[in-house]
């Protein structure tokens, strides 16, 4: 567990006043499906309670970089996985981690909302059922409310509460599986293009959903815009054809790219 | 009984017990246990259930042949003094005495026995009882012993439930293995009193008239009358038969359903069919029996032809109509499968709707429809209630199909009903019969099965 | 392409007499297309056809054996011997003899007495008793009990006798034919429901024939059949469609499950005989042996049809669930089993509606014992009902032909019952998604 030798190349000049801790570093984390590498031997950083972006072409690996840092590959049988993802320095792909307890410290958010087909408090409070974390109803109605309430959807469904989580709007659904995934209490969240999805509308409410969540969680989002990523990211990884050009803080990514790859892609050159 | 019970109820306490103690063990906050109660529960339950179940199978063989060997040895005497057979029903005697039923003719002998059975049954009950209910206790000590908070009881709890579901994927291979062996096993005892060449290639048939016993005449007059040949062409005709009612029928019915029918006829006639498809053989071999044969042979009479009451023509017809929904079925989905785009073509340039069907769509389909063809004719071949019920027994060579046949299913059915003896020709010669069924109708559909796939593979 | 007019742009430009030629032709070519058109329809016409005419001969014949003529006998229960304890064994037969006669006081020679018990029923005095023990009260007193008539009477009153032919070609005497119109002119015969089909086991008498041992023979071992392979069929389905990794070993299942789908069901009563009945000596005719045959049998129906059904669920629901930490296993059963469950049940009710219909394989392993009494166990000896069906329609007795017809009627019915159930669940809970 040496993390502190291979050092990532952050630029100098920060935005933030201190680098916040590292919560996941990925060392030459490479993925095969069958006999094609889909990823070769990335590094990177997650920072505490910031939001990292993933950009990059389609077909890059960004998506099943994001898969790998909660073990959702283990699913894929022909997925293979080689190197090494800390989570507070402790390797998640050592076998004596518990898959099931991983995923509730690191939760997922995914593509298209995907909400159980059962009532909305149901959809929140499965979570917190298999983990054993409510005693009661009157704490698992604490904690349905709390997760509704921070992922803002509490206001519009407080009194509906016993209506099927399929019956609500794209947007709705999508902060619905957000305050899912808030109520197991994770330290991270992954998002797999939340938004796209959804309509400029509900994708401007999520994105404000994310910008607060930042307080209590680190995030790690996949997206395919650019303005998504400028707007709620701190820091920013560009993947290229399963290799990462580029990282650092968001704001230098976009105003100066130090690799032609990534400003060619940031100025819809390629992608 | 009881031991199940008792184990049953066990289980479920050592379920509860150990769930209570997980939480009690985490102080109440059940949050900090790595599995939920409920594994913990499950995890006490299945170490009380499965050892003991394991235990209670292997000491209960243990103890049925440690009875009939020590019933053996204590009546030798009486045994020895008895002739083969009649042995094997003094020793089945002792057990029906032993277990309270009645025997046909008792003696002080067989009493006795009977009496010495029973005691070392009771004997034997209570000490696997004893057993079982000791290693389900033990089970359970030791996974209550085992409960941490810490513990990873969810995934041994899992591990338990993977294999349990891998054990009934399993079944359908064990029946499989089941069919071969038991037939394969059956034949070849069959086969060592009647050659195979004789079986295969014998004209004549006529199973009641075996001679059962000893001497080396046997064979040879065995061989005499296992002569399948009639069969195999009786089962033909008849398949023959129904191929062309179903066939025709069948096949045009699907294009017309797939081509040319309104939306609304296509909503009534598919259930419709759906229902031919669905009623039980049995219903189809009495209305053949009731209705179609008798009819048949009035018509016969009437233009001055003599019709076997049992003719093939009416077994043949109603098992065709049988089939009708079967083809008809197989063949719509490959005409459905034919791309819309080769259809278009045809009609772009100036075909009408039966050219293009006759000339494009179903030259595309033809190894689909040859599948679908096969899978009907395995499927006549296989078919027993309605031959059994409108076909003939006497196994006559004939290709007339006014005259009876009889069938491979028919015949097994045949030598197989009623009492006798597992071992005669007779009934080895069911399985022998039943051997090369499996065969046949296994090789037609693993080669429909395969056109079908490169067929389909072909329009994906 | 149906238009029946010429298509015009094939005729610009064409040589004038080249234009008769091709009209011709055309109009062939469209006689051509609507003869191809109405062999079609022929031949879905004579399917539909078909159909008719088997439900038609089925109900035709079935319809009189749900009735039965009763005729109102007077019983003198005055036995001295006849107590409320023994009514259920008593011996009714005297009794009951001297009744009859006492319908025909002017009949008193051997021959007329035979004739007068030959029009009712030779089950009459187990009717009688079954009365007698359900109301001891009557005893001592004198009753009027409708008995069944015979069988032969029973079809001469429904008309269903060719009275026109010579005597000797029916079953039915014109001196017997005398008494059953004598009673009819009395008054005393009376066509009722046919309760006793619908409640006795089997019998040598058709009057006396029922289908109720058969049916529940039927149910248990239809309770067997679904035991065993609903569940092991659903498990395997999972362990498949969910866990199984892609190798050769899951390859070879499931191969070896298409192909067990197509395996004739007479192959399958041979492995109940050399396995469950010869190897493992299990007890013979019993619905335990046949449930587990018939389970075999519709184990590879359920499995496909429950991948069908667990393939249906999208795996949005299982990264869902994944994705807040459920382990695979509570994956399936939390989320994926119960949204694949309508499907499961469709297909497992399919399974079940083709086992209620099997005969073959119950043929080969003893379930054609004759069985009066009703079967209370698994392994009991018991018929089913597609086999009752069977062993009634090779009686020669004409009551046994509108037995077998109204037993298939009632099969048949809950055949349907089954397969509307499967419809209804599968546009309930169907959900596209």
């Amino acid at each position: 567990m040496n993390a502190t030798t291979t050092q990532q190349t952050t630029p100098a000049t920060t935005t933030i006043p201190s680098d916040p801790p590292v919560k996941m570093e990925c060392r030459d984390l490479s993925v095969f499906y069958a006999e094609k590498q889909a990823l070769n031997g990335v590094d990177l950083d997650i920072r505490e309670k910031q939001v990292t972006a993933l950009i990059g072409p389609s077909g890059c690996g960004k998506s099943t970089f994001l898969r790998c840092l909660n073990r959702m590959n283990d699913t894929v049988d022909i997925a293979r996985v080689e190197g090494k993802v800390l989570l507070d320095g402790r390797d998640i792909y050592d076998p004596d981690v518990d898959v099931v307890e991983l995923r509730a410290d690191v939760g997922m958010v995914f593509q298209k909302p995907n909400p159980f087909p059962k009532s909305i408090y149901e959809n929140v409070a499965y979570g917190p059922r298999i983990h054993g974390l409510a005693r009661g109803k009157d704490e698992m109605d604490a904690i349905v409310e709390k997760s509704l309430k921070r992922a803002g959807l509490w206001k519009e469904v407080s009194d509906r509460l016993a209506e099927p989580g399929t019956g609500l709007s794209g947007g709705q659904q999508q902060r619905l599986c957000i305050a899912r995934a808030i109520a197991v209490s994770p330290a991270v969240i992954l998002m797999d293009e939340p938004c796209s999805a959804l309509d400029p509308i509900a994708t401007a409410i999520v994105e404000e959903l994310i910008d607060e969540l930042r307080q209590r969680y680190t995030i790690v989002i996949v997206t395919h815009s650019m303005q998504q990523a400028a707007r709620v990211s701190q820091e920013t990884a560009f993947f290229h054809l399963g290799n990462i050009v580029e990282t650092g803080i968001t704001d230098d990514i976009f105003t100066n790219p130090k690799d032609p790859r990534t400003e060619s892609y940031i100025s819809g050159r390629i992608g | 009984m009881m031991v199940a019970l008792a184990l049953i109820a066990l289980a479920t306490i050592a379920y509860f017990t150990a769930r209570s103690r997980s939480v009690a063990l985490a102080g109440g906050d059940a949050s900090t246990l790595h599995s939920r109660p409920v594994y913990h529960g499950f995890y006490a339950f299945f170490w009380v259930l499965l050892p003991a179940l394991a235990i209670w199978l292997v000491a209960s063989r243990i103890a049925d042949w440690y009875i009939s060997s020590s019933l053996s040895e204590r009546f030798s005497a009486v045994i020895e003094s008895l002739s083969g057979p009649q042995a094997g029903a003094f020793i089945n005697d002792a057990m029906t005495l032993a277990s309270g039923g009645r025997i046909g003719f008792p003696d002080d002998d067989k009493i006795a026995a009977g009496e010495f059975v029973a005691g070392l049954q009771s004997a034997a009950f209570w000490l696997v009882a004893a057993l079982v209910i000791g290693v389900a206790l033990a089970g359970f000590f030791y996974a209550y012993s085992r409960i941490e908070p810490r513990k990873r009881t969810r995934q041994a709890v899992e591990r338990v439930v993977r294999y349990a579901l891998i054990a009934c994927s399993v079944v359908a291979v064990l029946t499989t293995i089941g069919i071969v062996f038991s037939l394969i096993f059956e034949s070849v005892r069959f086969f060592g009193r009647v050659s195979v060449f004789d079986f295969l290639f014998g004209y004549h048939w006529s199973p009641q008239s075996a001679f059962e016993g000893a001497g080396a005449s046997t064979a040879d007059d065995n061989s005499r009358v296992f002569g399948a040949i009639p069969l195999f062409a009786g089962t033909l005709l008849i398949t023959f038969i129904a191929m062309c009612v179903a066939a025709p029928i069948g096949l045009m019915a699907a294009i017309y359903l797939s081509d040319y029918a309104s939306a609304g006829f296509r909503k009534i006639a598919k259930p419709v069919l759906e229902i031919l498809a669905g009623v039980p053989t049995v219903v189809y071999g009495f209305f053949a029996a009731l209705t179609v044969a008798p009819a048949i042979r009035g018509w016969g009479e009437v233009i001055g032809l003599t019709v076997s009451s049992e003719s093939a023509l009416a077994a043949g017809l109603v098992m065709g109509i049988m089939i009708i929904p079967f083809v008809s079925s197989l063949s719509d989905d490959v005409i459905n499968a034919v791309p819309q785009s080769l259809r278009d073509g045809s009609a772009g340039l100036g075909a009408t709707k039966s050219e293009t069907i006759r000339k494009v769509v179903l030259p595309a389909a033809l190894p689909g429809i040859v599948s679908a063809l096969l899978l009907a004719v395995s499927r006549a071949i296989g078919e027993t209630m309605i031959v059994v019920m409108a076909a003939g027994l006497a196994a006559n060579l004939t290709i007339n199909p006014l005259e009876a046949v009889t069938t491979v299913t028919v015949q097994i059915v045949t030598l197989l009903v009623g009492d006798q003896e597992f071992d005669s020709a007779k009934t080895l010669a069911a399985f022998a019969l039943g051997l090369v069924l499996f065969i046949i109708t296994l090789a037609l559909n693993v080669v429909a099965l395969r056109v079908v796939q490169k067929y389909k593979e072909q329009y994906d | 392409m149906t238009d029946p007019a010429p298509n015009p742009a094939i005729a610009v430009g064409a040589a004038t007499d080249d234009r008769a030629a091709r009209s011709t032709r055309t109009r062939k070519r469209f006689a051509a297309e609507r003869r191809f058109r109405f062999y079609g329809l022929a031949a879905v016409l004579t399917a539909f056809g078909f159909l008719i005419l088997l439900l038609s001969t089925v109900i035709g014949n079935a319809i009189p054996a749900f009735t039965y003529n009763y005729a109102q006998l007077p019983v003198e229960l005055t036995n001295e011997k006849l107590t409320p304890e023994n009514a259920a064994e008593f011996d009714f037969r005297k009794t009951v003899h001297a009744a009859q006669l006492s319908l025909f006081p002017d009949i008193s020679d051997r021959a007329g007495r035979r004739l007068v018990r030959g029009i009712f029923s030779s089950g009459t005095p187990i009717v009688v008793r079954g009365e007698v023990a359900a109301n001891t009260d009557w005893i001592g007193t004198r009753q009027i009990i409708p008995v069944p008539v015979s069988d032969d009477a029973d079809l001469y009153l429904k008309g269903l006798v060719d009275t026109d032919l010579p005597e000797s070609q029916r079953n039915i005497s014109d001196a017997e034919i005398a008494l059953v119109d004598q009673l009819v002119e009395r008054g005393l015969i009376e066509r009722q429901f046919n309760t006793i089909f619908f409640t006795n086991g089997a019998s040598r008498e058709p009057e006396m024939a029922g289908i109720m041992g058969a049916l529940i023979g039927s149910l248990l071992t239809l309770s067997i059949t679904l035991l065993l392979s609903a569940p092991i069929g659903v498990l395997a389905a999972i362990y498949l469609e969910e866990f199984a990794p892609k190798n050769r070993l899951t390859d070879f299942i499931e191969v070896n499950i298409n192909n067990l789908a197509a395996v004739p069901s007479i192959v399958f009563g041979l492995l109940g005989l050399a396995v469950f009945l010869n190897f493992m000596e299990f007890p013979r005719s019993a619905p335990l042996v046949g449930g587990m045959v018939l389970a075999l049998m519709t184990l590879p129906t359920v499995i496909i049809a429950s991948r069908a059904a667990l393939r249906a669920v999208p795996p949005s629901i299982r990264e869902a669930a994944l994705g807040i930490g459920a382990s695979r296993i509570q994956t399936v059963f939390h989320h994926v089993l119960p949204l694949a469950m309508p499907g499961i049940l469709t297909g497992t009710i399919i399974g079940m509606a083709g086992a209620l219909g099997e005969t073959a394989p119950l043929l080969m392993i003893g379930m054609v014992a004759f069985v009066v009494d009703l079967p209370a166990a698994v392994t009991d000896p018991a018929t089913v009902l597609p086999v009752q069906i069977y062993m009634w329609a090779d009686f020669p007795e004409i009551g046994f032909q509108q037995k077998t017809a109204a037993a298939i009627v009632i099969l048949l019915l809950f055949l349907i019952a089954m397969n509307a159930i499967a419809v209804w669940l599968r546009s309930r809970f169907e959900r596209r998604w």
